[in-house]
């Protein structure tokens, strides 16, 4: 996979089983997000398969993804700032299926986020971060996806709001989407990840289960700073 | 103050309004498409001019009113705004090596090709269109008798403003309250996260140039009652909605509302108290203050 014009990611294969919890950990500048952007279509890889639900999906227009039931929610929250949250869900809801369910899935989001309920009718530029951040998974979740990845998402939030988030993200799972999310908050992300990849330098360097990477002596030196 | 000072005070303000209801109307095709395509389009007033020579011919030959024009006019606009997107504009965005100054200069190209097209097929001497209500007008006198100033407003003035308004208002309608003119929006904003929302961003950017390239031939039909017209008319236009998008906030609509009025009265001031000639001067001074004092135009005197 090419960034630009500079490779960051070479010969990377995993694989995410449904209804798991898979995580990509590794430092800053790793190629974690790179991934994420290729599967959804906004980087295209050089060669290579991305295969999603039985099907090649390397091929498909970035904007027809999200009807295959990929969701991507994107490092840094990505947010149509001049509009409201709830024009922000239904942004999240514009396809097929998702839109005829746009107002059971609204609900549903502001079960998950009663804040979010609160500030519907606020401009989502003046949200504070932790809210911004729900929005953005919000959003995410408002296309009813079989997949759902997050690039980032405790990125710049206090710690008791990246515990909440984390929380959401297993309430997710618990509701029956996969998902892949890429952090560098390693020890918390591990705690809750079914399978993990280790990231280092464009390459995967190690695999195992959120558990065993967590005692693994490499990550705890590298990542976990024990 | 005398009362007759008043009167021409009051009469300025509201030429001023009406010409920046139009004014207003120019600017929002040229904000959505900066907004969307992150390019000046200066052939917008040249779209215009296409606009007014469709209503004209539509006047000439079949006799159709120009405010019927706009019904005829707006949807082809559509069409050749989305054709000069399609297949001259695109394919010039999607070279990564081309700086986004020849996107505009392409722009510049568009125009001078549909000028000299208005000059082939109509001659460069001026027209109109010799509407029977050309000089009605409106008088406060004859709705309230004893009113202690006389005002009159003009008829196609009028008509034009309240055409200018009825369509700001079904655009504001669409942006604000469907899911297609809120993706427009959603591009505008972030291009990356409204593909990941599924958003076909190509298939917006043509739709959008349409959908400017429409208003301004709207705002051209609208401005033919009141004009002459001429194949070298978009130029300045083009300038006009340049101004009043700086002015306004660049890729706002709203701004592009508030600064064709602010523009509208400040020039039609200008006029009255200074001189006819000197209204484009007025103009680019405004233009100049707003750079050196709101370099973000009027919409970000609101977000302070």
């Amino acid at each position: 996979m090419f960034y630009g014009d500079v490779q960051v990611v070479w010969d990377v294969s995993f694989s995410v089983g449904r209804g798991e919890i898979a995580a990509l950990i590794g430092a800053n500048g790793a190629g974690k997000s790179t991934i994420l952007k290729t599967i959804s279509g906004i980087v295209k890889p050089a060669g290579g398969k991305i295969i999603f639900d039985g099907k090649e999906i390397q091929h498909i227009e970035p904007y027809e993804l999200i009807e295959t039931g990929l969701a991507h929610v994107p490092e840094a929250r990505r947010l149509f700032v001049e509009m409201t949250a709830e024009e922000n869900l239904d942004m999240g809801s514009l396809k097929g299926n998702a839109k005829k369910m746009r107002a059971d899935s609204k609900a549903m989001v502001f079960e998950l986020f009663p804040r979010l309920k609160e500030r519907r009718n606020q401009l989502a530029g003046t949200l504070s971060g932790g809210e911004q951040q729900m929005l953005a998974i919000g959003r995410g979740l408002m296309s009813k996806p079989t997949l759902i990845m997050f690039d980032e998402p405790s990125l710049g939030l206090a710690p008791i709001l990246v515990r909440d988030i984390f929380a959401v993200i297993k309430k997710v799972r618990a509701e029956g989407t996969t998902v892949l999310i890429v952090e560098q908050n390693v020890k918390q992300t591990l705690a809750i990840a079914d399978r993990a990849y280790v990231l280092a330098t464009g390459k995967l360097v190690m695999e195992g289960t959120g558990a065993s990477l967590l005692d693994d002596e490499h990550v705890k030196t590298a990542y976990l700073g024990v | 103050m005398t009362s007759v000072q008043l009167e021409v005070l009051l009469q300025t303000i509201i030429s001023g309004i009406f010409l920046g209801g139009l004014y207003a109307l120019l600017a929002i095709g040229m904000t959505l498409i900066m907004g969307v395509m992150k390019i000046i389009n200066l052939a917008h007033g040249e779209l215009m001019m296409v606009g007014m020579y469709i209503a004209y011919a539509l006047f000439s030959f079949f006799k159709i009113d120009p405010y019927i024009a706009v019904f005829i006019a707006a949807p082809v606009l559509f069409g050749l705004g989305v054709l000069l997107q399609k297949f001259l504009i695109n394919p010039v965005m999607k070279v990564d090596s081309i700086l986004p100054e020849n996107q505009v200069i392409l722009t510049v190209g568009i125009g001078m090709v549909l000028a000299n097209l208005a000059t082939i097929f109509f001659s460069s001497d001026y027209r109109s269109t010799p509407v029977t209500y050309a000089t009605k007008a409106w008088y406060i006198s004859d709705f309230w008798k004893d009113s202690p100033l006389e005002l009159s407003i003009s008829l196609p003035w009028s008509v034009s403003f309240f055409f200018a308004i009825l369509i700001t208002a079904v655009l504001w309608f669409f942006l604000t309250k469907t899911d297609l003119g809120k993706s427009i929006r959603a591009t505008a904003q972030d291009n990356d996260a409204a593909l990941l929302m599924g958003v076909n961003v190509m298939r917006m950017r043509m739709l959008t140039f349409g959908l400017g390239s429409s208003l301004v031939g709207a705002a051209g039909c609208l401005f033919l009652p009141i004009y002459y017209l001429f194949p070298d008319i978009g130029g300045q236009f083009t300038l006009i909605a340049f101004v009043i998008t700086i002015l306004g906030g660049l890729g706002s609509t709203v701004g592009a509302i508030l600064g064709g009025l602010v523009l509208g009265v400040f020039e039609s001031l200008t006029a009255t108290y200074v001189g006819m000639g000197w209204a484009p001067v007025g103009r680019f001074i405004i233009f100049i203050a707003v750079l050196i004092f709101i370099p973000g135009g009027i919409v970000s005197l609101f977000k302070k």
